[in-house]
């Protein structure tokens, strides 16, 4: 994937679907590209020290205590609700097929979200989304 | 081509390794090639190198651009040049089982600085090679790959290599220029001049990276201005207390630019960049605003990042990803898509593992990568030639105390922090087994007999400290910091307790 098609592929994402050209670019390179294989831990239920993910290609699934309990695709992201919270993960994520993901340091989010608020306010609604289901469910 | 060739001298003897089957070939001859044949050779596993350089060395026969490494090699630690210790402050020798093989590099510096020269680390590597008994095939360059059968076929100038297994230790050295319109008015940071020949012109930099500072170091006073643009802010390697950020070797330009000096740090994409009667110009947009902004220079460097040279690998079924065209691999750094399909050497960088706190690992580098390889040749010499890893027995008196020595002094837990650990194991007849340096992200995610592994963390705000990871009925769950300590030595009776308790119910 090269940085045009990376672009591409970043201006396609809901979560970055509000920042004009110059931000994308810093956006892209921010955040880092990395790849995980089928099978693997992309995150670590209950340890310390994780990111922020952002799903390019692939399908992960999402278990808690060994049960899956969700799939996310391209577009979606996770790792940001113990990054905001400051504790560790209640879910593992783990690739479901060769996963290429865009990654964000822990430490980092706090001072990317302040400095691009419009990707704050879309994960907002993407976090509020699934406060509505889970209070439906309730 | 006649049948008699005369000999015409010494270093004209017939090459080694011709086109032929092997049981693993490798391709490379620069540091991670050259440490990867080292552990095929004590393994005892027969295999060819082929390389497409006239000598040893690799990246270093040409790099780094200023002719200085940025890597230490500290000569005046108390600790001998011949122990494993030892190679925790040499971060430029390869890595022998043999006392005699290591710490080559302190020996071939003057003292007067840690930091080694270009043509110091070529000799290094070369001396390695000769002294191990390394053999390699020179100027044979792999220039494409195939598939049959069981076998994938490398072809070269000299004919065809096949094997089951290839490791691939070309670096990540192709240079890289973004797609910018007018980018053909700039040059590759491989492409940079002689320093004096940039005397009072004006220089536009892409990149903010360690290569863009460096390059902005170097030039420092030839150049005026200097300005340097990326996208995004740089950091600094002591602020992300990674050596992802910027080293501090290179920060004068940073210092420049704070005090108003002549050097300018900008977030900005660059647009385009044109060419008139007097110069060039750089058209940017600034990250933040989207201000538009245009640099009047006479030159541009990008030094925008380098690709590993892959050719026509994704044709064996190799997927790669992200700007540097890193393939997707296994903890044991095989493809994940073309089993038997290793790569050795910087490309390992692209196994992430657990990047605790966003803290990638040192995999980039050599004194990253050349612990990793003995972990790639471990998982060759398992899965293709069944042969086991030693798991020595181990007292369980030793259990914590091994652990403590390791969390404080292995080179392996320190140049490559939450990446590798060291593991030790209860077999179900009871035994305890150390089973040495491993992957960590292997470690917490296969499954496996109850054990422990330590490593050695850094957190987010820079405490370094040993970090155990607890497996019970096959799993880990949590992973414990211990407390860190002054001098960041873990062998105190706090720590002994401490881990004592910790472990008491699978080792104990």
């Amino acid at each position: 994937m090269n940085q045009t098609e990376l672009l591409n592929a970043l201006a396609g994402l809901t979560l970055f679907s509000d920042l004009d050209q110059p931000q994308l670019e810093s956006v892209a390179h921010t955040l880092s590209a990395e790849s995980f294989p089928a099978g693997q831990r992309i995150l670590r239920q209950g340890f310390s020290g994780s990111g922020f993910f952002v799903i390019l290609e692939g399908e992960v699934g999402v278990r808690v205590d060994g049960e899956d309990v969700a799939r996310l695709g391209r577009g979606d992201f996770f790792g940001e609700i113990s990054l905001l919270l400051g504790e560790p993960p209640v879910a593992d994520v783990v690739a479901e097929s060769p996963v290429k993901v865009l990654q964000l340091a822990g430490p980092q989010l706090r001072d990317f979200l302040l400095e691009h608020p419009p990707v704050m306010f879309r994960m907002l609604q993407s976090v509020s989304r699934r406060l509505e289901r889970a209070n439906r469910r309730g | 081509m006649t049948s008699t060739t005369p000999s015409p001298g010494p270093g004209w003897a017939t090459p080694p390794h011709p086109p032929g089957t092997y049981p693993v070939l490798v391709v490379g001859s620069g540091p991670g090639g050259l440490q990867a044949s080292y552990y095929l050779s004590r393994r005892g596993i027969d295999h060819a190198v082929i390389s497409a350089d006239p000598g040893p060395g690799g990246m270093f026969r040409r790099f780094p651009f200023f002719q200085r490494l940025l890597s230490w090699t500290k000569p005046h630690v108390p600790l001998a040049h011949d122990t494993k210790e030892y190679e925790r402050y040499d971060w430029n020798s390869l890595v022998a089982f043999e006392p005699e093989h290591r710490g080559i590099m302190p020996s071939l510096m003057d003292g007067s600085t840690e930091f080694p020269s270009r043509a110091e680390m070529e000799e290094g590597i070369r001396r390695f090679a000769e002294r191990t008994g390394l053999s390699v095939r020179y100027q044979t360059p792999w220039q494409g790959t195939s598939r049959d059968g069981e076998h994938y076929v490398l072809h070269t100038p000299a004919g065809e290599y096949r094997s089951r297994v290839i490791i691939l230790a070309v670096g990540v050295a192709e240079p890289l220029l973004p797609e910018t319109p007018g980018i053909e008015h700039a040059v590759h940071y491989v492409d940079t001049r002689e320093a004096a020949s940039y005397a009072g012109k004006r220089l536009f930099i892409i990149g903010k990276q360690n290569s863009g500072f460096e390059l902005a170091n170097g030039l420092l006073h030839w150049a005026s201005p200097i300005i340097l643009a990326s996208p995004r802010s740089a950091h600094l390697s002591v602020n992300l207390h990674s050596l992802s950020g910027v080293r501090a070797r290179y920060i004068q330009p940073w210092e420049d630019a704070d005090t108003g000096g002549g050097v300018f740090i900008l977030n900005a994409s660059i647009e385009r960049i044109t060419r008139h009667s007097t110069g060039l110009s750089v058209h940017t947009r600034r990250s933040d605003t989207s201000e538009p902004f245009i640099a009047e220079v006479d030159e541009v460097i990008a030094a925008t990042g380098f690709r590993a040279p892959l050719l026509d690998l994704e044709s064996v079924g190799v997927i790669t990803f992200g700007r540097s065209g890193l393939p997707i691999m296994t903890n044991a750094y095989e493809s994940a898509t073309a089993p038997g399909i290793y790569f050795a050497g910087t490309i390992g960088q692209g196994v992430s593992g657990l990047k605790k706190y966003g803290i990638a690992s040192n995999s980039g580098a050599v004194h990253g990568h050349r612990y990793n390889a003995r972990l790639l040749v471990d998982d060759v010499a398992g899965r293709y030639f069944g042969m086991e890893r030693q798991r020595p027995e181990l007292p369980p008196g030793e259990v914590v105390g091994r652990l403590l020595t390791s969390a404080s002094t292995a080179p392996e837990l320190w140049h490559q922090k939450s990446y590798l650990a060291h593991a030790v194991s209860r077999d179900p007849d009871g035994r305890i087994r150390d089973e040495g340096i491993v992957s960590l992200a292997e470690y917490v995610d296969a499954a496996g007999p109850d054990g422990a592994a330590i490593t050695v963390e850094t957190d987010d705000r820079g405490d370094i400290h040993p970090a155990l990871y607890v497996r019970r009925h096959g799993r880990v769950d949590v992973d414990v910091a211990l407390e860190s300590s002054p001098l960041l030595d873990f062998r105190s009776p706090e720590h002994h307790a401490r881990l004592s308790t910790l472990v008491a119910d699978v080792l104990g």
